[in-house]
């Protein structure tokens, strides 16, 4: 990624669980590290538990701001987003990267900024895509998830993001191999593949390491 | 052996429970459950199976008392409050002696509590949530591998002993992310012989039916069907045991707060003291005998629950006080850290 020119709006899409908070949240360090003003916005309309709000504290520590509903991880079961969204999608001097829900119907959030974002037309849209997960795991079927993602919220996807895993079995054979799977999958959307993750510790030449977040109850 | 994929808890149930047979889903969206319908609404279109959102809980569980007169496998899942409106219909499945599987995926409560993980449903779920005489078998996974292999085995049983069955978890399993390994699609035989299919004039009619007109004969069928019961009792009674050999202190934990005992349990060795668990894998039928086996090695007992404290009482009841029973909880959709677990096996013991 070191040839890698960020947009000013990053936004990370795809289907349930492929990692696109993970994604999101690494990436927003990244940029803070070239020294970049960043905001993480939150758009997840969807998931109930593991939001990005799990990493607020490390957020801050970093000087990354994030944009949250005021509702997660509360007993809200509401489908909210925060005002200041608007903010970060008017700005012109900030970094946003914008963590949307899995598959169309967390992509239908995204749809009232569409507009706008694509007006602006400084951004990155990446379908993050999983070769492990049980209903992407022929291209077929990612890119018909991918398809339905971009009706929903009305734009394209500029890249894919392969960030194929299956957790803590993960090995980088499994990752490697992976690889033309993403890479048929980009083409068939006539997209780049952007890139391939690895969870770091593993070796990889040419994927990019990213951190694992871990709960009490795992080793 | 398919190979592993990454799957949430609820994908997994849901995905287990296809590859057992089951082609008819009928239930009603709620946190932290949903994704098992969203899953099943996705994949049982495409595999000729019925997907169904009801129009309550109530509908969707009656909707399984149908599906299962017929003999088929059928599911429905929800979440505290919802399995507190499919009570009714979970009791006539019972006096029914029909099949079925249920899936709890606990948040806090009581009322409309809240979408965080609890296991306040424990006493709900183990003693026959509805009226009248009767059990339900009662699975609690602690892994997502657990998830997919216990609904089949919810099923298996289910259909062996003709009663409803739970698989009881948390927001936090259904929710969470890990490899699973899923079995084979399973060959389903023919239609049980009970079943509601149509006589075609072959045979007398299958009634499927909980009302009983005369009193000597209610009370007979459910003697019979005590009798069922203990026989579930003796036979289908699981559990797992970890470093208990030498255990003064035994922790009785079941999901995601046995995994979080697991980790106080290395911590709490490494600080010598001998600290072991029993996980609970039916909870009912519970595993009182090995509870009860420990209680004569153990120098006490800690029931470790995201809950006020309910599975305590049978501990206790299984130790048969000869040793004392403690409780570590959070409550309200709090998940206890491995140190707040290692702080009371440390008091414990300091006990005298």
């Amino acid at each position: 990624m070191d040839d890698f020119t960020p947009k000013r709006l990053t936004l990370f899409m795809g289907h349930y669980g492929s990692g696109k908070t993970n994604l999101a949240f690494n990436f927003a360090r990244m940029l803070k590290r070239q020294g970049k003003c960043v905001t993480i916005a939150d758009l997840d309309i969807v998931n109930p538990y593991f939001r990005t709000k799990d990493s607020q504290k490390e957020l801050e520590e970093d000087g990354i701001s994030l944009i949250v509903s005021k509702y997660a991880n509360s007993n809200v079961d509401l489908p909210s987003m925060s005002a200041q969204t608007y903010a970060l999608i008017d700005s012109r001097s900030e970094y946003g990267v914008l963590d949307i829900g899995g598959d169309d119907r967390g992509a239908l959030a995204l749809g009232r900024y569409a507009d706008d974002i694509l007006a602006e037309n400084d951004y990155d849209a990446f379908f993050v895509v999983n070769r492990a997960r049980p209903l992407t795991q022929t291209v077929e079927q990612a890119v018909s998830i991918g398809m339905e993602i971009m009706s929903a919220c009305r734009m394209g996807f500029t890249g894919v993001v392969n960030n194929s895993n299956i957790g803590d079995d993960t090995t980088a054979e499994y990752v490697r191999d992976s690889i033309g799977w993403a890479k048929s999958v980009a083409d068939a959307l006539s997209v780049r593949l952007v890139c391939t993750t690895v969870m770091r510790g593993l070796k990889l030449e040419g994927a990019v390491p990213v951190d694992l977040r871990r709960y009490e109850w795992q080793k | 052996m398919s190979e592993k994929v990454l799957m949430k808890g609820n994908e997994a149930i849901a995905e287990a429970a296809i590859r057992s047979g089951c082609r008819h889903y009928l239930g009603y969206p709620i946190t932290p459950q949903t994704e098992i319908a969203a899953y099943m609404a996705k994949r049982m279109p495409k595999i000729g199976g019925t997907f169904i959102q009801a129009e309550s809980e109530i509908a969707a569980i009656n909707m399984v008392y149908g599906v299962a007169s017929t003999g088929r496998r059928a599911m429905t899942s929800s979440s505290s409050p919802g399995i507190s409106l499919k009570c009714e219909g979970i009791s006539y499945l019972a006096g029914a002696d029909l099949p079925a599987l249920i899936v709890n995926i606990q948040r806090g409560g009581p009322g409309l509590g809240g979408i965080q993980p609890s296991q306040s449903d424990y006493f709900l779920c183990t003693r026959g949530p509805g009226h009248g005489d009767f059990r339900l078998i009662v699975l609690a996974p602690s892994s997502v591998q657990e998830m997919a292999d216990l609904t089949s085995l919810a099923f298996d049983l289910a259909f062996k002993y003709r009663m409803p069955a739970m698989l009881l978890a948390d927001g936090t399993m259904g929710q969470m992310m890990e490899p699973v390994r899923l079995k084979e699609e399973k060959k389903i035989a023919a239609a049980a012989p009970w079943a509601a299919t149509g006589t075609k004039c072959e045979r007398p009619h299958n009634v499927i039916n909980s009302l009983y007109l005369d009193p000597q004969l209610l009370e007979k069928r459910n003697i019979e069907r005590f009798e069922r019961y203990a026989k579930v009792e003796k036979k289908e009674t699981r559990w797992e045991e970890f470093m208990t050999e030498d255990a003064e202190y035994v922790i009785v934990s079941y999901g995601i707060t046995a995994r979080i005992s697991r980790n106080a349990i290395m911590k709490a060795r490494k600080a010598g003291i001998k600290v072991g668990m029993i996980r609970p894998i039916t909870l009912w039928p519970f595993p009182s005998a090995p509870i009860r086996r420990l209680a004569d090695q153990a120098k006490a007992f800690l029931s470790v629950e995201i809950n006020m404290g309910q599975m305590i009482e049978d501990v206790r009841l299984a130790v048969e006080g000869k040793a004392p029973v403690e409780l570590c909880f959070r409550a309200g959709g709090m998940i206890p850290s491995p140190d707040e677990v290692f702080k009371a096996v440390k008091k414990l013991a300091r006990r005298k």
